[in-house]
Protein backbone atom coordinates (compact mmCIF):
# COMPACT_ATOMS: atom_id res chain seq x y z
CA UNK A 1 0.00 0.00 0.00
CA UNK A 2 1.21 3.53 -1.14
CA UNK A 3 -0.43 6.48 -1.09
CA UNK A 4 -0.27 8.27 -4.48
CA UNK A 5 1.10 11.33 -2.65
CA UNK A 6 2.31 12.31 1.13
CA UNK A 7 0.33 14.15 3.08
CA UNK A 8 -2.83 13.44 1.44
CA UNK A 9 -4.68 10.97 4.32
CA UNK A 10 -3.92 11.26 8.34
CA UNK A 11 -2.63 7.92 9.41
CA UNK A 12 -5.39 7.01 11.62
CA UNK A 13 -7.76 3.96 11.32
CA UNK A 14 -9.81 4.83 9.19
CA UNK A 15 -7.94 7.75 7.52
CA UNK A 16 -9.16 11.05 7.13
CA UNK A 17 -8.21 13.50 4.06
CA UNK A 18 -5.91 16.05 5.38
CA UNK A 19 -6.92 19.82 3.94
CA UNK A 20 -5.02 23.08 4.89
CA UNK A 21 -6.92 25.50 6.78
CA UNK A 22 -5.71 29.03 6.35
CA UNK A 23 -4.69 31.12 9.73
CA UNK A 24 -5.31 34.05 9.04
CA UNK A 25 -9.06 33.60 7.22
CA UNK A 26 -9.99 29.95 8.64
CA UNK A 27 -10.66 29.17 5.35
CA UNK A 28 -10.69 25.59 4.20
CA UNK A 29 -9.32 24.10 1.21
CA UNK A 30 -7.55 20.38 0.05
CA UNK A 31 -4.94 19.26 -0.29
CA UNK A 32 -2.91 21.82 2.06
CA UNK A 33 -1.15 23.82 0.36
CA UNK A 34 2.99 24.00 1.10
CA UNK A 35 2.85 27.20 2.46
CA UNK A 36 3.06 28.30 6.17
CA UNK A 37 -0.32 30.29 5.50
CA UNK A 38 -2.02 26.93 5.81
CA UNK A 39 -1.73 24.46 8.89
CA UNK A 40 -2.91 20.56 8.33
CA UNK A 41 -6.77 20.32 8.83
CA UNK A 42 -7.83 16.55 8.87
CA UNK A 43 -11.60 16.86 7.07
CA UNK A 44 -14.63 15.45 8.17
CA UNK A 45 -14.92 12.13 6.29
CA UNK A 46 -18.90 12.40 5.63
CA UNK A 47 -20.51 14.79 3.67
CA UNK A 48 -22.98 15.06 0.41
CA UNK A 49 -22.70 14.99 -3.24
CA UNK A 50 -22.99 18.46 -4.48
CA UNK A 51 -22.34 17.62 -8.23
CA UNK A 52 -21.16 14.74 -10.53
CA UNK A 53 -20.22 13.38 -13.78
CA UNK A 54 -19.25 10.07 -15.25
CA UNK A 55 -15.82 10.35 -16.58
CA UNK A 56 -16.42 8.07 -19.95
CA UNK A 57 -13.36 7.89 -22.20
CA UNK A 58 -9.94 6.76 -20.36
CA UNK A 59 -7.54 10.40 -19.65
CA UNK A 60 -3.94 10.31 -21.46
CA UNK A 61 -1.28 9.49 -20.00
CA UNK A 62 0.66 11.30 -18.92
CA UNK A 63 -0.36 12.05 -16.52
CA UNK A 64 -2.84 9.85 -15.84
CA UNK A 65 -1.76 6.34 -14.03
CA UNK A 66 -5.03 4.69 -13.71
CA UNK A 67 -5.55 1.16 -15.60
CA UNK A 68 -4.79 0.61 -19.66
CA UNK A 69 -8.35 -0.90 -19.93
CA UNK A 70 -10.97 1.65 -19.44
CA UNK A 71 -14.00 1.53 -17.73
CA UNK A 72 -16.19 4.54 -17.24
CA UNK A 73 -15.88 6.34 -13.43
CA UNK A 74 -17.82 8.36 -11.30
CA UNK A 75 -16.56 11.19 -9.62
CA UNK A 76 -18.02 14.98 -7.82
CA UNK A 77 -17.56 16.87 -5.61
CA UNK A 78 -18.47 16.28 -1.91
CA UNK A 79 -19.57 18.68 0.88
CA UNK A 80 -17.97 17.91 3.83
CA UNK A 81 -20.59 19.89 5.62
CA UNK A 82 -19.09 23.75 6.58
CA UNK A 83 -15.16 22.77 5.62
CA UNK A 84 -14.92 22.98 1.71
CA UNK A 85 -16.36 20.49 -1.15
CA UNK A 86 -13.43 18.14 -2.62
CA UNK A 87 -13.38 16.41 -5.63
CA UNK A 88 -13.47 12.50 -5.84
CA UNK A 89 -13.72 9.71 -7.24
CA UNK A 90 -17.49 7.82 -6.39
CA UNK A 91 -17.01 4.24 -6.05
CA UNK A 92 -19.41 1.41 -5.03
CA UNK A 93 -22.76 2.82 -6.70
CA UNK A 94 -24.52 2.64 -9.56
CA UNK A 95 -24.49 5.24 -12.56
CA UNK A 96 -28.19 5.74 -12.47
CA UNK A 97 -28.49 5.71 -8.62
CA UNK A 98 -26.09 8.95 -8.06
CA UNK A 99 -28.15 11.86 -6.81
CA UNK A 100 -26.98 15.14 -5.73
CA UNK A 101 -27.36 15.69 -2.49
CA UNK A 102 -26.97 11.89 -1.14
CA UNK A 103 -25.27 11.04 2.02
CA UNK A 104 -21.12 9.82 1.41
CA UNK A 105 -18.44 8.90 3.42
CA UNK A 106 -14.36 8.59 2.37
CA UNK A 107 -12.50 5.15 1.79
CA UNK A 108 -9.31 4.78 0.41
CA UNK A 109 -8.60 2.79 -2.81
CA UNK A 110 -6.19 1.32 -5.23
CA UNK A 111 -5.93 3.71 -8.48
CA UNK A 112 -5.76 0.27 -10.66
CA UNK A 113 -7.20 -2.06 -8.78
CA UNK A 114 -5.85 -4.86 -11.19
CA UNK A 115 -1.76 -3.83 -10.30
CA UNK A 116 -0.33 -5.42 -7.39
CA UNK A 117 1.43 -1.95 -6.70
CA UNK A 118 -1.17 0.45 -7.95
CA UNK A 119 -1.20 3.69 -5.35
CA UNK A 120 -3.92 4.73 -3.65
CA UNK A 121 -6.42 7.60 -3.56
CA UNK A 122 -9.31 8.50 -1.97
CA UNK A 123 -12.79 8.12 -3.14
CA UNK A 124 -16.26 8.47 -1.69
CA UNK A 125 -19.09 5.60 -1.17
CA UNK A 126 -22.78 5.87 -0.17
CA UNK A 127 -22.31 5.75 3.58
CA UNK A 128 -23.06 2.86 4.98
CA UNK A 129 -23.21 2.88 8.88
CA UNK A 130 -26.65 4.52 10.61
CA UNK A 131 -24.36 7.62 11.51
CA UNK A 132 -25.66 11.16 10.26
CA UNK A 133 -24.15 12.82 8.01
CA UNK A 134 -22.96 15.30 10.71
CA UNK A 135 -20.75 12.70 12.46
CA UNK B 1 -13.03 60.74 -26.15
CA UNK B 2 -13.30 59.59 -29.46
CA UNK B 3 -14.07 55.78 -30.06
CA UNK B 4 -11.74 53.11 -31.26
CA UNK B 5 -13.11 51.48 -34.71
CA UNK B 6 -13.09 48.33 -36.02
CA UNK B 7 -11.90 48.76 -39.70
CA UNK B 8 -11.18 45.66 -41.21
CA UNK B 9 -11.68 41.47 -40.33
CA UNK B 10 -10.15 38.50 -41.77
CA UNK B 11 -10.68 35.33 -41.12
CA UNK B 12 -8.75 31.86 -41.94
CA UNK B 13 -12.05 29.12 -41.76
CA UNK B 14 -11.52 27.27 -38.42
CA UNK B 15 -11.42 23.63 -38.22
CA UNK B 16 -8.16 21.10 -39.42
CA UNK B 17 -5.85 22.48 -42.24
CA UNK B 18 -3.39 20.14 -42.99
CA UNK B 19 0.21 21.43 -44.17
CA UNK B 20 -0.40 25.20 -42.63
CA UNK B 21 0.50 26.17 -39.87
CA UNK B 22 -0.89 27.66 -36.46
CA UNK B 23 0.92 31.21 -37.47
CA UNK B 24 0.40 30.30 -41.14
CA UNK B 25 -3.16 30.90 -40.46
CA UNK B 26 -2.07 33.97 -38.41
CA UNK B 27 -0.79 35.34 -41.32
CA UNK B 28 -3.73 34.44 -43.70
CA UNK B 29 -6.13 36.29 -41.57
CA UNK B 30 -3.71 39.42 -41.20
CA UNK B 31 -3.81 39.84 -45.13
CA UNK B 32 -7.62 39.38 -45.23
CA UNK B 33 -8.28 41.68 -42.43
CA UNK B 34 -5.77 44.44 -44.40
CA UNK B 35 -7.51 43.36 -47.74
CA UNK B 36 -11.05 44.82 -45.85
CA UNK B 37 -9.56 47.96 -44.58
CA UNK B 38 -7.79 48.61 -47.23
CA UNK B 39 -4.50 49.56 -45.73
CA UNK B 40 -1.12 48.04 -46.60
CA UNK B 41 0.92 46.34 -43.79
CA UNK B 42 3.08 49.37 -43.29
CA UNK B 43 0.49 51.45 -42.08
CA UNK B 44 -0.16 49.52 -39.42
CA UNK B 45 1.72 50.77 -35.80
CA UNK B 46 1.50 48.33 -33.84
CA UNK B 47 0.24 44.88 -33.38
CA UNK B 48 -0.98 42.77 -30.29
CA UNK B 49 -1.28 38.86 -31.30
CA UNK B 50 -2.48 35.50 -29.05
CA UNK B 51 -1.41 32.42 -29.16
CA UNK B 52 -1.92 29.52 -26.74
CA UNK B 53 0.13 26.32 -28.22
CA UNK B 54 1.20 27.42 -32.03
CA UNK B 55 4.33 29.63 -31.75
CA UNK B 56 4.91 33.38 -31.25
CA UNK B 57 2.84 35.77 -33.19
CA UNK B 58 5.59 38.15 -33.77
CA UNK B 59 7.05 35.80 -35.52
CA UNK B 60 5.00 36.61 -38.38
CA UNK B 61 6.57 40.00 -39.06
CA UNK B 62 9.03 37.38 -41.24
CA UNK B 63 6.15 37.16 -43.68
CA UNK B 64 4.67 40.12 -43.29
CA UNK B 65 7.23 42.16 -43.73
CA UNK B 66 9.98 43.75 -41.10
CA UNK B 67 8.74 47.43 -40.70
CA UNK B 68 9.83 47.45 -37.58
CA UNK B 69 6.27 47.54 -36.18
CA UNK B 70 5.86 47.47 -31.94
CA UNK B 71 4.37 43.99 -31.85
CA UNK B 72 3.20 42.39 -28.90
CA UNK B 73 3.17 38.49 -28.11
CA UNK B 74 0.09 38.22 -25.34
CA UNK B 75 -0.62 34.44 -23.52
CA UNK B 76 -3.68 34.37 -21.44
CA UNK B 77 -5.28 30.91 -21.50
CA UNK B 78 -8.93 31.25 -22.91
CA UNK B 79 -9.03 35.26 -22.76
CA UNK B 80 -5.40 35.32 -24.99
CA UNK B 81 -7.55 36.57 -27.91
CA UNK B 82 -10.08 39.22 -26.16
CA UNK B 83 -6.60 40.79 -24.18
CA UNK B 84 -5.13 41.25 -27.28
CA UNK B 85 -8.17 42.63 -28.30
CA UNK B 86 -8.27 44.80 -24.99
CA UNK B 87 -4.46 46.24 -25.08
CA UNK B 88 -4.94 47.26 -29.00
CA UNK B 89 -7.89 49.08 -28.46
CA UNK B 90 -6.02 50.75 -25.66
CA UNK B 91 -3.12 51.47 -27.41
CA UNK B 92 -5.22 53.67 -29.60
CA UNK B 93 -7.54 55.15 -26.47
CA UNK B 94 -4.49 56.52 -25.45
CA UNK B 95 -3.60 58.69 -28.32
CA UNK B 96 -0.73 57.16 -28.62
CA UNK B 97 -1.51 55.29 -31.93
CA UNK B 98 -4.01 55.74 -35.17
CA UNK B 99 -3.63 52.47 -36.31
CA UNK B 100 -3.10 48.93 -35.13
CA UNK B 101 -3.80 44.94 -35.44
CA UNK B 102 -4.86 42.64 -32.88
CA UNK B 103 -4.25 39.35 -34.00
CA UNK B 104 -4.85 35.27 -32.71
CA UNK B 105 -4.47 32.24 -34.09
CA UNK B 106 -3.94 28.67 -32.91
CA UNK B 107 -3.46 24.76 -33.68
CA UNK B 108 -3.94 22.02 -31.42
CA UNK B 109 -3.42 18.57 -31.29
CA UNK B 110 -6.78 16.29 -31.86
CA UNK B 111 -8.86 15.00 -29.14
CA UNK B 112 -9.35 17.10 -25.38
CA UNK B 113 -6.51 19.40 -24.06
CA UNK B 114 -3.76 17.92 -22.20
CA UNK B 115 -3.23 19.84 -19.55
CA UNK B 116 -0.68 18.68 -17.07
CA UNK B 117 -0.52 19.80 -13.15
CA UNK B 118 2.48 21.64 -13.11
CA UNK B 119 1.06 24.30 -15.65
CA UNK B 120 -1.54 24.71 -13.03
CA UNK B 121 0.07 25.10 -9.90
CA UNK B 122 -1.21 21.45 -9.18
CA UNK B 123 0.39 18.32 -7.44
CA UNK B 124 0.86 16.11 -9.73
CA UNK B 125 -1.13 13.11 -7.99
CA UNK B 126 -3.87 15.08 -9.23
CA UNK B 127 -3.29 14.57 -13.00
CA UNK B 128 -2.16 11.09 -11.93
CA UNK B 129 -5.81 10.21 -10.51
CA UNK B 130 -7.57 11.59 -13.60
CA UNK B 131 -8.60 14.58 -12.66
CA UNK B 132 -6.62 16.73 -15.38
CA UNK B 133 -9.73 16.79 -17.45
CA UNK B 134 -11.26 20.21 -18.67
CA UNK B 135 -14.67 18.15 -19.74
CA UNK B 136 -15.33 17.09 -16.12
CA UNK B 137 -15.65 20.33 -14.79
CA UNK B 138 -18.06 21.93 -17.47
CA UNK B 139 -20.25 18.42 -17.11
CA UNK B 140 -20.71 18.79 -13.13
CA UNK B 141 -21.01 22.71 -13.42
CA UNK B 142 -23.84 22.18 -15.75
CA UNK B 143 -25.08 18.84 -13.52
CA UNK B 144 -25.09 21.29 -10.80
CA UNK B 145 -27.26 24.36 -12.65
CA UNK B 146 -29.41 21.80 -13.88
CA UNK B 147 -30.35 20.23 -10.30
CA UNK B 148 -30.61 24.36 -9.44
CA UNK B 149 -32.69 26.04 -11.71
CA UNK B 150 -34.42 23.08 -13.50
CA UNK B 151 -32.76 23.49 -16.91
CA UNK B 152 -33.63 20.00 -18.94
CA UNK B 153 -31.06 17.63 -21.18
CA UNK B 154 -33.28 18.90 -23.90
CA UNK B 155 -32.53 22.61 -23.64
CA UNK B 156 -28.90 21.50 -23.82
CA UNK B 157 -29.53 19.40 -26.96
CA UNK B 158 -31.59 22.45 -28.68
CA UNK B 159 -28.58 24.96 -28.25
CA UNK B 160 -26.00 22.30 -30.29
CA UNK B 161 -29.08 21.40 -32.80
CA UNK B 162 -29.14 25.64 -33.16
CA UNK B 163 -24.81 25.74 -33.49
CA UNK B 164 -24.78 23.55 -36.28
CA UNK B 165 -28.27 25.08 -38.48
CA UNK B 166 -26.59 28.07 -37.81
CA UNK B 167 -22.94 26.95 -39.17
CA UNK B 168 -24.77 25.69 -42.43
CA UNK B 169 -24.17 29.99 -43.61
CA UNK B 170 -21.02 30.63 -41.81
CA UNK B 171 -18.25 29.57 -44.55
CA UNK B 172 -15.54 29.65 -41.78
CA UNK B 173 -17.05 27.28 -39.64
CA UNK B 174 -15.67 23.74 -39.38
CA UNK B 175 -18.75 21.22 -38.96
CA UNK B 176 -21.79 22.56 -40.88
CA UNK B 177 -24.35 19.99 -41.65
CA UNK B 178 -27.42 20.12 -39.42
CA UNK B 179 -27.64 17.48 -36.68
CA UNK B 180 -31.13 16.73 -35.31
CA UNK B 181 -31.89 16.94 -31.84
CA UNK B 182 -33.02 13.28 -32.37
CA UNK B 183 -29.33 12.29 -33.24
CA UNK B 184 -28.09 14.89 -30.33
CA UNK B 185 -29.37 13.66 -27.45
CA UNK B 186 -28.99 9.71 -28.88
CA UNK B 187 -25.40 10.63 -29.38
CA UNK B 188 -22.48 8.92 -27.02
CA UNK B 189 -22.01 10.14 -23.69
CA UNK B 190 -19.15 11.94 -23.19
CA UNK B 191 -19.49 13.36 -19.95
CA UNK B 192 -22.64 13.05 -18.29
CA UNK B 193 -25.12 14.96 -19.27
CA UNK B 194 -23.26 16.14 -21.94
CA UNK B 195 -23.13 14.10 -25.54
CA UNK B 196 -20.36 14.25 -28.33
CA UNK B 197 -22.30 16.74 -30.14
CA UNK B 198 -22.39 19.12 -27.21
CA UNK B 199 -18.92 19.50 -26.53
CA UNK B 200 -16.61 21.56 -28.90
CA UNK B 201 -13.62 20.20 -29.90
CA UNK B 202 -10.07 21.65 -30.27
CA UNK B 203 -8.90 23.18 -33.27
CA UNK B 204 -7.14 25.81 -35.27
CA UNK B 205 -8.15 28.62 -37.36
CA UNK B 206 -6.57 32.46 -37.21
CA UNK B 207 -8.57 36.11 -36.77
CA UNK B 208 -7.18 39.30 -37.68
CA UNK B 209 -9.08 42.63 -36.69
CA UNK B 210 -7.41 46.03 -37.84
CA UNK B 211 -8.33 49.14 -35.13
CA UNK B 212 -8.31 52.83 -35.44
CA UNK B 213 -9.45 55.64 -34.01
CA UNK B 214 -12.36 57.44 -35.30
CA UNK B 215 -10.35 60.40 -37.28
CA UNK B 216 -8.68 57.47 -39.05
CA UNK B 217 -11.60 55.34 -39.78
CA UNK B 218 -13.24 58.62 -41.25
CA UNK B 219 -10.30 59.65 -43.19
CA UNK B 220 -10.21 55.85 -45.06
CA UNK B 221 -13.69 56.07 -45.19
CA UNK B 222 -14.99 53.17 -43.37
CA UNK B 223 -17.86 52.44 -41.89
CA UNK B 224 -17.99 53.12 -37.88
CA UNK B 225 -18.32 49.95 -36.54
CA UNK B 226 -17.08 51.15 -32.51
CA UNK B 227 -15.82 49.06 -29.84
CA UNK B 228 -17.81 51.12 -27.34
CA UNK B 229 -16.11 48.47 -24.37
CA UNK B 230 -13.39 45.87 -24.10
CA UNK B 231 -13.05 44.37 -20.76
CA UNK B 232 -10.65 41.35 -19.59
CA UNK B 233 -11.25 39.75 -15.49
CA UNK B 234 -10.05 37.34 -13.31
CA UNK B 235 -12.15 35.41 -10.92
CA UNK B 236 -13.58 36.77 -7.38
CA UNK B 237 -13.82 34.28 -4.66
CA UNK B 238 -15.88 31.48 -4.06
CA UNK B 239 -16.26 31.09 -7.88
CA UNK B 240 -15.88 27.77 -9.98
CA UNK B 241 -13.37 26.59 -12.01
CA UNK B 242 -11.74 24.32 -14.05
CA UNK B 243 -9.18 22.00 -12.36
CA UNK B 244 -10.29 22.57 -8.63
CA UNK B 245 -9.22 20.08 -6.01
CA UNK B 246 -11.78 21.63 -3.98
CA UNK B 247 -14.30 24.70 -3.69
CA UNK B 248 -15.40 26.75 -1.02
CA UNK B 249 -18.99 25.77 0.34
CA UNK B 250 -19.97 29.46 0.19
CA UNK B 251 -20.63 29.76 -3.62
CA UNK B 252 -19.81 33.53 -5.10
CA UNK B 253 -19.50 35.12 -8.84
CA UNK B 254 -17.36 34.78 -11.93
CA UNK B 255 -15.00 36.55 -13.98
CA UNK B 256 -17.62 36.45 -16.59
CA UNK B 257 -19.86 38.66 -14.13
CA UNK B 258 -17.46 41.69 -13.09
CA UNK B 259 -16.20 41.27 -17.16
CA UNK B 260 -19.70 42.18 -18.29
CA UNK B 261 -20.90 44.05 -16.00
CA UNK B 262 -18.08 46.09 -16.62
CA UNK B 263 -18.27 46.44 -20.28
CA UNK B 264 -22.15 47.22 -20.15
CA UNK B 265 -21.19 50.29 -17.21
CA UNK B 266 -18.47 51.10 -20.28
CA UNK B 267 -20.51 50.98 -23.09
CA UNK B 268 -23.51 53.09 -20.79
CA UNK B 269 -25.99 50.55 -22.50
CA UNK B 270 -27.59 47.38 -20.66
CA UNK B 271 -28.13 43.61 -21.93
CA UNK B 272 -31.26 44.57 -23.37
CA UNK B 273 -30.17 46.79 -25.42
CA UNK B 274 -28.05 44.08 -27.20
CA UNK B 275 -29.26 43.06 -30.72
CA UNK B 276 -27.00 39.95 -31.05
CA UNK B 277 -24.56 38.14 -28.44
CA UNK B 278 -21.88 35.68 -29.23
CA UNK B 279 -21.64 33.77 -26.07
CA UNK B 280 -18.53 31.35 -25.01
CA UNK B 281 -20.02 27.33 -25.58
CA UNK B 282 -17.51 25.51 -25.05
CA UNK B 283 -19.81 23.12 -24.34
CA UNK B 284 -23.75 23.76 -24.93
CA UNK B 285 -24.54 24.47 -21.15
CA UNK B 286 -22.00 26.83 -21.24
CA UNK B 287 -24.25 28.86 -23.56
CA UNK B 288 -27.06 28.38 -20.98
CA UNK B 289 -25.31 29.65 -17.77
CA UNK B 290 -23.50 32.79 -20.13
CA UNK B 291 -26.83 34.14 -20.70
CA UNK B 292 -27.67 34.45 -17.04
CA UNK B 293 -23.84 35.19 -15.99
CA UNK B 294 -23.80 37.83 -18.83
CA UNK B 295 -27.32 39.46 -17.87
CA UNK B 296 -29.47 38.49 -20.58
CA UNK B 297 -31.84 36.61 -18.18
CA UNK B 298 -32.32 34.94 -15.08
CA UNK B 299 -31.40 31.79 -14.07
CA UNK B 300 -33.54 29.33 -15.19
CA UNK B 301 -35.47 31.12 -17.80
CA UNK B 302 -33.30 29.45 -20.39
CA UNK B 303 -35.85 26.62 -20.41
CA UNK B 304 -38.48 28.89 -21.91
CA UNK B 305 -35.72 30.99 -23.58
CA UNK B 306 -34.64 27.86 -25.94
CA UNK B 307 -38.28 26.37 -25.76
CA UNK B 308 -39.43 29.45 -27.71
CA UNK B 309 -35.99 29.64 -29.78
CA UNK B 310 -35.41 33.15 -28.61
CA UNK B 311 -31.80 32.79 -29.34
CA UNK B 312 -32.19 31.73 -32.81
CA UNK B 313 -31.43 33.53 -35.65
CA UNK B 314 -34.95 34.74 -35.73
CA UNK B 315 -35.25 35.68 -32.48
CA UNK B 316 -35.41 38.32 -29.82
CA UNK B 317 -31.49 37.87 -29.15
CA UNK B 318 -30.13 35.75 -31.57
CA UNK B 319 -26.84 34.11 -29.91
CA UNK B 320 -24.00 32.49 -31.55
CA UNK B 321 -24.80 33.40 -34.93
CA UNK B 322 -22.33 31.70 -36.79
CA UNK B 323 -21.91 28.07 -34.43
CA UNK B 324 -20.14 29.07 -31.91
CA UNK B 325 -17.01 26.80 -30.80
CA UNK B 326 -19.40 24.13 -30.93
CA UNK B 327 -19.65 24.49 -34.94
CA UNK B 328 -16.44 26.07 -35.18
CA UNK B 329 -13.97 24.29 -32.89
CA UNK B 330 -11.86 26.28 -30.57
CA UNK B 331 -8.16 27.29 -31.67
CA UNK B 332 -7.97 29.39 -27.55
CA UNK B 333 -5.42 32.10 -29.64
CA UNK B 334 -8.25 32.73 -32.15
CA UNK B 335 -11.56 32.12 -30.32
CA UNK B 336 -12.34 35.61 -28.76
CA UNK B 337 -11.48 37.15 -32.04
CA UNK B 338 -13.85 34.90 -34.05
CA UNK B 339 -16.50 36.20 -31.96
CA UNK B 340 -15.67 39.87 -32.43
CA UNK B 341 -15.07 39.00 -36.37
CA UNK B 342 -18.74 37.62 -36.55
CA UNK B 343 -20.43 40.55 -34.56
CA UNK B 344 -18.77 42.82 -37.19
CA UNK B 345 -20.33 40.83 -39.88
CA UNK B 346 -23.62 40.97 -38.42
CA UNK B 347 -23.23 44.82 -38.19
CA UNK B 348 -22.53 45.42 -41.72
CA UNK B 349 -25.51 42.96 -42.84
CA UNK B 350 -22.68 40.60 -44.29
CA UNK B 351 -24.16 37.33 -42.66
CA UNK B 352 -26.02 36.10 -45.72
CA UNK B 353 -27.63 32.59 -44.18
CA UNK B 354 -26.92 33.76 -41.06
CA UNK B 355 -27.73 37.43 -41.24
CA UNK B 356 -29.78 38.51 -37.71
CA UNK B 357 -31.79 40.97 -38.95
CA UNK B 358 -30.36 44.75 -38.43
CA UNK B 359 -28.61 44.72 -35.50
CA UNK B 360 -26.92 48.32 -33.80
CA UNK B 361 -25.24 46.37 -30.62
CA UNK B 362 -23.69 43.12 -30.10
CA UNK B 363 -21.57 41.37 -27.95
CA UNK B 364 -19.43 39.27 -27.14
CA UNK B 365 -17.87 36.74 -24.50
CA UNK B 366 -15.20 34.25 -23.68
CA UNK B 367 -14.46 32.29 -20.99
CA UNK B 368 -11.72 29.66 -19.41
CA UNK B 369 -9.60 28.69 -17.52
CA UNK B 370 -8.07 29.21 -15.25
CA UNK B 371 -11.02 31.59 -14.23
CA UNK B 372 -10.47 34.12 -16.71
CA UNK B 373 -13.26 36.20 -18.86
CA UNK B 374 -12.97 38.53 -21.87
CA UNK B 375 -16.54 41.08 -23.09
CA UNK B 376 -16.75 43.15 -26.08
CA UNK B 377 -19.67 45.67 -27.27
CA UNK B 378 -19.75 46.66 -30.68
CA UNK B 379 -22.17 49.25 -32.18
CA UNK B 380 -23.05 50.39 -35.87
Amino acid sequence: MRAIAKGLFTDETPPRLIGGRNRATGRIVFPCPPSADFEPWPLKSRGTLWSYTIQRYRPKSPPYLGPEAFDPWALGYVALQDETMVETRLIDVAFEDIRIGMALELILVPLDPTAPDSPITHAFRPARSSESAAA
Amino acid sequence: MSDVCIIGIGIHPFGRTDGLSGLDQGVFAVREALRDAGVDWKAIQFAYGASDAAGNPDTMVDRLGLTGVQFINVKNGCAAGGSALFSAQMAIKSQEFEIGLAVGFDKHPRGAFNALPSEYNLPDWYGEAGYMITTQFFAMKIMRYMHDYGISPTSLGRVAEKAFLNAVHAPHAWRRDPVSLDAIMHAPMVSDPYTKFMFCSPAEGGVALVLASEKTARALGKPLIRLKAATMRTRPPGSFEVFAPSVDIERGGSATRIASADAFRLAGIGPEDIDVAQLQDTEAGAEIMHMAENGFCRDGEQEQWLAEGRTSLTGKLPVNTDGGCLACGEPIGASGLRQVYENVVQLRGDGGGRQAGKPKTAYSHVYGAPGVSAVTILER
